[in-house]
């Protein structure tokens, strides 16, 4: 149906045509409106609005990359480049620290691959690396994207972000959050920063995938 | 407003000293997304009017005691630029700047669904590089654009538009001369979806019939003045759209997502 992939504005009244209220949309008088700038796209039966802009907002089992900016006694304190810090206790970790010796382990600074465990009532974010893959991440570079583009980093079952890493040799850990962990050599790692910023702009576009492709094969 | 002079605001032909009608605007030019850093962001030329206008957030509000458990808090800053005036305008805030910055701030609560984000402050930062009348509604538009530019979740775009009393007429979007040597000078904004007022001063005296007859007038250009801000922010996020229908054609199917 046209109403998918369709740019909407807040405010702009949407025809949900039989499907559900998902995210992005408000409902007043009868009629159901836009509430943030994105794209229409309609998802098993409902109509939902993917943010082209703005905040991370976790949810659970998320994988993330965080950075550390406070050791309390017994968890640390991260930031996850969301309106909201989030927290790693102890007891979510591989290590079995004496008290006081956090920051032996992870100091301030220190940037984790972690998972979101949990999200109290009170927006509290409880992060975990207590799994195979998660870890504290050392050396490498880290980049920003935009939050909402990071699925089209990925591309479908991982096509996009598999076929940088053949091609460049360069290591890719993508955290949901829009944070990039990047490791490699320093010319291709810049190469691959350039063509996270050509994917983050282009997002909108079909027929990324090769586009993408053709730019990594003239860098070659 | 109130200062006095002897220049002739309406001409015999019932023009304006720029040459516009009563009911006409100053030519507007709206860009989106001019600033990197900030999370979402806006440019307005409004006739003399020059305007930037920076969004940040939601995020972690400080000091810690402005947080309020609940909602957001939406904090707006007006300031304007030494260089904005004719004479050198003393910087830092004023009495007036503290007043704009305040009903602006109200104004953009209204749109704005604050309680999405308990705790946090969405900060917005509306800097005057040139005044020619009418900031604290130029202002406003821009930074309702901004907002939508860093993706913060709001009823509609705010919108607004002054109109005033000159030579006894009632015209549509003072400039500086109409504003100082005028009878008086009305903002006014809104939501323009439901047309509810969230923005409304005057400065000067009107008749209750002036009155109705200028808001009347105002709300008419904030409607058009609401599609501007739209072209802009399509200007910006449409740009790949075209690219793929041409694609979508002889491809069909999405990669990725």
């Amino acid at each position: 149906m046209d109403l998918n992939k369709k740019i909407v504005l807040p405010g702009e009244e949407i025809d949900i045509n039989g499907f559900k209220q998902g995210n992005g949309l408000y409902f007043e008088d009868g009629k159901y409106y836009s509430y943030q700038l994105g794209l229409i796209q309609v998802y098993n039966n409902f109509v939902n609005i993917i943010p082209l802009s703005g905040k991370y907002f976790p949810s659970k089992n998320d994988k993330v990359i965080a950075k550390v900016i406070e050791i309390a006694p017994s968890f640390w304190v991260l930031d996850i480049n969301s309106p909201y810090p989030a927290f790693l206790h102890v007891n979510d970790t591989p290590w079995k620290p004496s008290s006081g010796e956090l920051a032996k382990i992870l100091n301030v600074g220190d940037t984790v691959y972690a998972k979101v465990n949990e999200i109290t009532e009170s927006r509290q974010i409880w992060l975990s690396i207590k799994e195979p893959g998660l870890r504290k991440i050392e050396g490498g570079h880290i980049v920003t994207v935009q939050p909402s583009r990071v699925s089209r980093i990925i591309g479908k079952g991982g096509s996009m972000v598999n076929m940088i890493k053949e091609s460049t040799g360069v290591k890719i850990q993508l955290g949901q959050n829009g944070v990039v962990w990047l490791d490699g050599e320093p010319e291709k790692v810049l190469e691959v920063i350039r063509i996270l910023k050509f994917i983050e702009e282009e997002s909108t576009a079909s027929g990324l995938t090769d586009a993408v492709k053709s730019r990594l094969e003239k860098s070659r | 407003m109130g200062m006095q002079s002897d220049i002739k605001l309406i001409d015999e032909n019932g023009l304006r000293i720029d040459g516009r009608k009563p009911d006409e605007l100053r030519p507007i030019k709206i860009e989106v997304g001019v600033l990197n850093r900030a999370d979402g962001s806006a440019y307005i030329e409004w006739g003399g009017n020059k305007i930037l206008a920076a969004v940040y957030g939601p995020r972690e509000a400080f000091p810690k005691h402005t947080q309020n458990p609940s909602r957001a808090i939406v904090n707006a800053r007006y300031n304007m630029a030494a260089f904005s005036v004719d004479e050198r305008k003393r910087p830092g805030p004023d009495r007036r700047a503290v007043e704009i910055s305040k009903v602006i701030s109200e104004a953009l609560e209204a749109s704005i669904f604050v309680e999405q984000f308990p705790r946090t402050s969405i900060d917005v930062y509306i800097e005057v590089l040139q005044a020619d009348a009418g900031t604290r509604i130029a202002g406003l538009t821009a930074a309702s654009v901004a907002l939508a530019d860093a993706g913060i979740p709001m009823k509609d775009l705010v919108v607004g538009c002054a109109a005033g009393k000159v030579d006894g007429k009632i015209v549509l979007d003072l400039n500086k001369e109409e504003d100082n040597y005028g009878e008086a000078d009305l903002p006014l904004a809104i939501i323009p979806r439901t047309q509810e007022i969230v923005l409304m001063q005057m400065d000067g005296n009107m008749t209750r019939e002036e009155v109705r007859e200028a808001i009347e007038m105002a709300k008419k250009a904030a409607l058009f003045i609401s599609n501007l801000q739209k072209e802009a922010l399509r200007a910006k996020y449409e740009k790949g759209e075209i690219q793929k229908t041409e694609e979508n054609s002889n491809e069909g199917v999405n990669k990725g997502e």
